[in-house]
């Protein structure tokens, strides 16, 4: 999918509001203890029938205590979290219809697999159960293995499990928390495409929490930053990565260079020369320019940036680079190599982002 | 796109003082843990009343009697001397069954716990009966030992029966310990003592401390060793007063003073268990590698033997000694049936409630952890700290006044020998608690399923080896119960300690032996049963 980088739309607009939320979080706010400071500060957000969406943070910033809230393990302070526009803010977690798979998977041990995922079908009557559960271990892949005790698995295969268990109670919500993080490196990738097709054929809306920015911005629709319990911006993953609002999304999402300059207009004055912004502004302002977005070229003189790290990536390279005294960074296909201690123009190719802070 | 709004919640002013009880502890959770705890406050109201009946004159007398610091002197040197024999019983035979090659690990085991059966006033008359001029010892081997009895008797006695407590909590703790904590402590450069020194120790730290406390309370209010063996405790003390002088303010007034000492000990408890030994990281814990005996085998097989023909083998040589000496008629046999169908007629129903009881209090404790549940999972241990007899007559007194309807009924009886007792059951639970994630029943609750089915199908299962341990050692020590069932037994119900204990002190010792074995048996088999279901 391509899409326009050069995005140009407002970032600073309205929120849009969807008609019929699937899922609405307003106002939420958790304190566990007096005098401590908020867990989770007043958010605000919602989520469309069918959409994945990303609640992303360091840990410590409220994104799994958001997440329990919804489940309803904890209670909100403040806030409501309404489900198909129905209030379910105080119903017990039972009753909300809204499954978690854990990070730890929670199967229970004493169980087989098939008794794990026929416990959550009561909706279901008892004698259709077995086949019923067999039906949702072949989805994902362990239909023979039903009859085998939980520790006989491999992490990878419980975390099947624990997902097979959790749709098979057909929840309106499917929550995730931090679900990839037990498993090995290669078996992360290839499970989480799994997963995400298996949910998207499925239609379920899902919310992910997770501290891994390439899996929010890969697995999701939508991505939340969260820090210090505030929801700091929400958007889809192309947009709030070219486009983040605060320093703090722009530099948790990947590489970035801040810039500071007095903008004229389209135009702002920095380190770099003239760069075009994403929106029209007078004054100075706050700057977000992606490595990426930066090219390197043969320097006519001494004047231009000089390479201090390189770090080689196979597909790309990574530079550090300074220039009258500041620090930059730069991503370029790796076709083209600097040598250290070169010297190289350093071009702007893209509009940088106006940040708010 | 949605935009977030990010100014500060304009939340309630948070309450400067610490919330007593976590607002969401349902319903069906607090209540019965209320219920506890309101019943253990009837005994500490009634002592209350009868202590301050005196006037102040001879308040202040009864309380700053020299004797009164004698008493608690005496008390504190035999607690003392009961954690160090104990402990130097439980820990090896612990160590052995759990860490190393040794062989029949499963029946020495259970030959571990089974001296629990063992009434007190059986293996106080056992060794009262092996030493002295006209001891058994002497008149089988003409070997003439000391007479047993006052400190050293009252402590090795106790030590003897009590071992077990601390000897399955240590067990517990020893097989449940990570061996990857130990290797990489090896791993750095410390040497084994060191290891068990800095590393295992404080790990074992957590259950030495809940044995020696149940054992600790357990001595406190023990009578029939202490009494037998002619040791001046507080607890000897109260039965002289209530049995001999009659004097019911002194002696609420002494039941007062032990269950200070008791509470204590509880706090220190308490203090020394802040410290969290948690696992941490995500890693799957190693079960140990046994180590080799080798030679040492040679030293362990001699104390083994000494240990076990001490706590079991005397009791039982004893009682066939008796047997043998003067065979009673068999229609005492024959009575036999239906005096253990009383005892276990009562005992079982109190195992079963004081495990009802420890369920929703250790919920309470390790679910909803806060001062205020802290405090009702503390008054679980008034009832087992209490002395016996200061706890019967305090029923006998709370029945009559409050409840006449429950007087002489069995009812009473089962009652307070589950408050007796809930201290005992609530360990195992707790315990098994504690190693049920949250998670579990978390998923569960998302899975659909409410409180009534989470528990049938989620909990129960984890929990069931512990309420099994809980209702043995309840049932174990409601089986050789004395004190209580005097007090509140309905008339006619004798049970099988309570016939023990009237036909030894009428001098009938060959009578009493088949009712002693009696208990001593079926105890054994039910310890057994709950040795053989953990494997599973």
């Amino acid at each position: 999918m391509m899409t326009n980088l050069n995005i140009s739309a407002d970032p600073q607009g309205s929120p849009v509001r969807l008609i019929d939320p699937l899922l609405s979080v307003e106002g939420l706010s958790k304190r566990y203890r007096s005098g401590d400071p908020l867990a989770v500060d007043n958010v605000n957000f919602s989520l469309g029938n069918g959409e994945i969406l990303a609640l992303l943070g360091p840990s410590g910033c409220g994104k799994t205590t958001t997440l329990r809230m919804i489940a309803g393990f904890e209670t909100p302070d403040s806030g409501e979290i309404h489900l198909h526009g129905k209030q379910v803010t105080q119903l017990p977690p039972q009753q909300r219809r809204i499954g978690i798979v854990f990070q730890d998977y929670a199967l229970f041990p004493h169980m087989s697999l098939g008794d794990n995922v026929a416990f959550a079908m009561r909706h279901i009557a008892k004698a259709k159960r077995p086949a019923k559960a067999r039906e949702w271990l072949d989805l994902v892949g362990l239909a023979d293995l039903s009859a085998r005790m939980p520790d006989e698995l491999s992490g990878g295969q419980q975390q099947r499990v624990a997902l097979a268990r959790t749709l098979a109670a057909e929840p309106e919500l499917v929550l995730l928390d931090e679900p990839f993080s037990n498993l090995d490196a290669a078996l992360r990738e290839s499970t989480r495409k799994e997963v995400r097709r298996l949910f998207k054929a499925a239609g379920t809306s899902v919310i992910l929490v997770t501290h891994d920015q390439a899996e929010a911005l890969s697995f999701a629709d939508q991505v939340g930053v969260m820090h210090s319990g505030r929801l700091l911006q929400m958007d889809r993953p192309e947009h709030i990565y070219q486009t983040p609002a605060t320093s703090f999304v722009a530099e948790f999402l990947g590489h970035t260079n801040l810039l500071e300059g007095e903008a004229d207009g389209e135009i702002a004055q920095t380190a770099l020369g003239p760069v075009a912004i994403n929106h029209h502004q007078q004054g100075p302002v706050r700057l977000s320019l992606r490595p990426e977005h930066l090219s390197l070229s043969a320097a006519p003189d001494d004047h231009g940036a000089t390479i201090v790290e390189r770090e080689f990536r196979g597909h790309d390279c990574y530079y550090l680079l300074e220039h009258h005294g500041q620090r930059f960074c730069a991503i370029t296909p790796s076709h083209t190599l600097w040598k250290i201690g070169e010297q190289v123009r350093l071009e702007p190719q893209r509009t940088a982002t106006v940040l708010r802070d | 796109m949605t935009r977030i709004n990010s100014t500060s919640a304009h939340s309630q002013p948070a309450s400067r003082l610490p919330r007593l009880l976590p607002r969401n502890v349902p319903l069906h959770i607090l209540l019965p843990s209320l219920v506890v705890a309101a019943a253990m406050l009837v005994p500490l109201v009634y002592l209350g009343l009868r202590a301050f009946e005196a006037d102040s004159a001879t308040l202040v007398d009864l309380v700053f009697r020299p004797r009164n610091l004698q008493l608690l002197i005496n008390t504190l040197a035999l607690a003392a001397g009961v954690v160090v024999l104990t402990t130097v019983m439980a820990f090896p035979l612990a160590w052995l069954v759990t860490r190393t090659d040794i062989r029949f690990k499963r029946a020495l085991t259970i030959m571990g716990v089974i001296p629990l059966a063992v009434p007190g006033y059986v293996m106080a008359y056992a060794l009262i009966g092996l030493g002295g001029n006209y001891g058994v010892l002497a008149q089988l081997t003409g070997i003439q030992l000391p007479r047993i009895q006052g400190y050293a008797g009252a402590t090795l006695a106790l030590s003897l029966y009590t071992f077990p407590y601390l000897f399955l909590n240590l067990r517990t703790a020893l097989s449940g310990l990570d061996s990857n904590l130990e290797e990489s402590a090896r791993s750095l450069g410390y040497s084994q003592a060191e290891i068990l020194r800095k590393v295992t120790l404080p790990h074992l730290m957590p259950s030495l401390m809940a044995g020696w406390l149940v054992i600790t309370l357990y001595v406190l209010g023990d009578f029939g060793a202490v009494a037998l063996m002619r040791y001046e405790a507080f607890s000897y003390a109260i039965y002289t007063q209530y049995s001999g002088a009659f004097d019911r303010i002194y002696a609420a007034w002494l039941a007062i003073m032990l269950l200070a000492v008791a509470a204590s000990f509880v706090m220190l408890d308490s203090l020394v268990l802040k410290r969290k030994l948690a696992r941490v990281g995500t890693g799957v814990a190693r079960p140990l590698r046994a180590t080799p005996l080798g030679r040492a085998r040679w030293l362990a097989w001699p104390y083994l033997i000494v240990l076990f023909s001490i706590s079991i083998g005397l009791p039982v040589m004893i009682l066939s000694y008796w047997l043998l000496l003067a065979p009673p008629d068999m229609s005492f046999f024959a009575r036999v049936p239906g005096t253990f169908l009383r005892s276990a007629g009562a005992a079982l129903p109190a195992a079963l409630l004081a495990a009802a009881f420890a369920l929703p209090l250790a919920f309470l404790t390790v679910r909803y952890r806060s001062p205020f549940s802290t405090l009702i999972e503390r008054s679980a241990y008034i009832g087992y700290a209490l002395p016996p007899l200061a706890l019967g007559l305090a029923m006998v007194f709370f029945s009559l006044r409050t409840a006449p309807f429950l007087y002489q009924t069995l009812a009473l009886l089962i009652i307070t020998w589950a408050m007796a007792s809930l201290a005992l059951a609530m360990g195992p639970i707790r315990n098994s608690l504690l190693q049920t994630r949250p998670s579990m029943e978390q998923a569960s609750h998302s899975l659909g399923h409410g409180p009534v089915s989470t528990f049938i199908y989620v909990i129960f299962p984890r929990l069931r080896r512990g309420i099994l341990a809980g209702v043995v050692l309840v049932f174990v020590l409601c089986m050789k119960e004395l004190p209580i069932t005097f007090l509140l037994a309905p008339t006619g119900y004798t049970t099988l300690a309570v016939t023990v204990f009237t036909r030894t002190s009428e001098g009938m010792l060959a009578e009493a032996a088949p009712f002693a074995a009696a208990i001593v048996v079926f105890s054994s088999l039910s310890v057994g049963l709950l040795l053989t279901k953990e494997g599973k």
